[in-house]
């Protein structure tokens, strides 16, 4: 415990990481996977804007990316990195490849959740006159927003996992922190600590989800 | 007599869908031409699977015919883009079996839909929104959600929608079905405020007659993508002359003994059996009665039911007529000599 103690500036930096890390992608790799997500949906064959072309490339891009292990991929997008960003070590490039890990997650999930929305509420809009863009953002998304929330959530669990394993790539945060300081060296309240606040964390995320969801939904 | 212009003129409409990987085409709609008069309401019959739903979705340009026109006003519907379709679509309104209401937002704000559409400005918006649901009498409930309202209520919330941006022609796509008999009701009498107090022209397609005959004026009868007869709900449904309306009465009345029920009839009935259609004539039955009695003739109803269709009488007896032979014959001859229509059952 004293040891934890005199650790304790490295692992207010850890939290402090895992919090840059994870809600940088959480937003960025949210946003962009909803413009992803939308495009899925909107130019699918017999969707408002389909469109064959778009739809395949898009949609095969996704099933590309998606299924790769976290880890390998933050490996494969090594020069990608170095042309953007570059550096391909630290925290800013492990944010980065977890903000396209998370962007091609939620592309699937906004997808699906849209595909939940009853037809008929898109007949009611298309018989109004109602251009298909608009149908998009103020009908479409709007009907699908709590299990929309909902998916977020499962996301945001995803990607604080996925966070762990920044250590690998200089990125610091509580993964690092509970191998270097606690495994390694055979200290199990450091790495039960850890695990303890990065419940917190998930829970706290959990339940201010499930209450957007709740508001969004009525129920 | 000056001829106005028809509100809504289908010609010579088909229309195929190719089904499943071999592209199976289906005919959904084969031939189809009707006009409907400015002010009218016009009632599309049929089975399920007649093709009604696409017929309707025809008429605001939501699908596009194989082959032929389709005419709202003087704007050939068939001829504009889909963009051009959008404004037009804004002057028609629609209904749906399911309401189709948006959960994500209120009573107002569902009703507001098409008017932020139609770029009207917010105050104005906010005018019309109580109006219209002042007019379908849910200006309480503006604030609440539609899974707080029963399906009458959402109903009328759909009806408010589709009027809001005050179009002047009405889509109802079996608005009724889903709905129990008594708010079916409440909706048709609504339905027929709107066709009075609004002037709008009502096109609704129904697989039930009693949604027609409270409130159309014209029906057309759709047989497997076919109009299998047309014309006043009176003549079409008191005089079928096709077998698809002739079903439907059938049905819904119930005043023809079915193959069943005449066979039952028969084991305890010995007489000949006559079945006479009614007609809406005063004194009709007193004539019938004392033809039978001029020729001797015994006429027992045995079946049989009358109703009644834009306030005229329709349905038919069945009568066992006994006596004797030449006496049946000579009363049957008289009265098929009167006009009286009548089926000998065998």
């Amino acid at each position: 415990m004293d040891e934890f103690l005199t650790n304790l500036p490295v692992f207010r930096e850890a939290i402090w990481q895992t919090f840059y890390i994870v809600s940088i992608s959480v937003v960025a790799g949210g946003l962009l996977g909803l413009g992803l997500g939308l495009v899925l949906y909107a130019t699918r064959p017999g969707s408002l804007m389909s469109n064959r072309a778009v739809f395949i490339t898009v949609n095969i891009l996704v099933n590309i990316v998606r299924p790769i292990p976290f880890v390998i991929f933050l490996t494969a997008i090594q020069p990608l990195m170095l042309v953007t960003i570059g550096t391909t070590i630290g925290t800013n490039a492990v944010t980065f490849a977890l903000t396209l890990a998370a962007a091609f997650a939620v592309s699937r999930i906004i997808e699906q959740n849209l595909l939940a929305v009853e037809p008929g509420v898109i007949e009611a809009a298309r018989a109004a006159g109602a251009r298909p863009i608009s149908i998009l953002l103020t009908v479409i998304v709007p009907e699908a927003l709590g299990p929309v929330i909902l998916g977020y959530t499962f996301i945001f669990v995803g990607v604080v996992d996925m966070s762990a394993q920044a250590g690998l790539f200089g990125g610091g945060g509580l993964g690092d922190f509970a191998v270097t300081y606690g495994s390694q060296r055979y200290n199990w309240p450091v790495v039960y600590i850890t695990v303890a606040v990065i419940i917190v964390i998930v829970q706290a995320g959990q339940f201010l989800g499930n209450a957007l969801a709740r508001k969004a939904l009525r129920r | 007599m000056t001829t106005t212009p028809p509100h809504v003129r289908l010609t010579n409409v088909t229309k195929t869908f190719s089904r499943g990987r071999n592209g199976t085409q289906v005919v959904a709609l084969d031939d189809v031409s009707f006009e409907v008069a400015k002010g009218e309401v016009f009632g599309v019959i049929g089975q399920s699977g007649a093709g009604k739903s696409t017929l309707i979705r025809l008429i605001n340009g939501l699908e596009s015919p194989t082959s032929g026109q389709v005419h709202v006003g003087d704007q050939e519907i068939t001829a504009l883009s889909e963009r051009d379709r959008r404004g037009v679509r804004q002057d028609i309104g629609m209904i749906f079996q399911q309401f189709n209401l948006f959960r994500s937002r209120t009573v107002a704000g569902n009703v507001a839909y098409p008017l932020k559409v139609a770029g009207v400005d917010r105050a104005e918006r906010d005018r019309r929104v109580a109006r219209m649901l002042d007019f379908v009498g849910l200006l309480d409930r503006a604030h609440d959600h539609p899974e707080q309202l029963s399906g009458g209520q959402k109903q009328r919330v759909g009806i408010a929608r589709a009027l809001a941006t005050e179009p002047s022609l009405l889509l109802a796509d079996e608005a009724t079905s889903a709905l129990d008999p008594r708010t079916t009701t409440e909706v048709l009498a609504l339905l027929g405020r709107v066709n009075r107090e609004l002037g709008v022209t009502v096109v609704l397609i129904t697989h039930e007659l009693d949604v027609i005959r409270t409130v159309a004026d014209r029906v057309a009868v759709m047989d497997r993508g076919r109009i299998a007869e047309s014309g006043t709900v009176y003549d079409v449904f008191a005089h079928p002359r096709s077998e698809a309306a002739a079903d439907i009465v059938r049905g819904a009345l119930r005043d023809r003994p079915s193959a069943e029920t005449l066979a039952r009839l028969r084991r305890s009935h010995s007489g000949r059996i006559v079945t006479v259609a009614i007609r809406d004539r005063t004194g009709f039955q007193t004539a019938l009665a004392r033809t039978f009695l001029a020729h001797n003739v015994a006429a027992d109803i045995i079946f049989g039911g009358i109703s009644e269709l834009q306030e005229r009488a329709v349905g038919s007896l069945t009568f066992e007529l006994t006596g004797p032979a030449d006496g049946i014959d000579e009363a049957l001859a008289a009265l098929r000599a009167d006009g009286v229509e009548l089926t000998e059952e065998d």
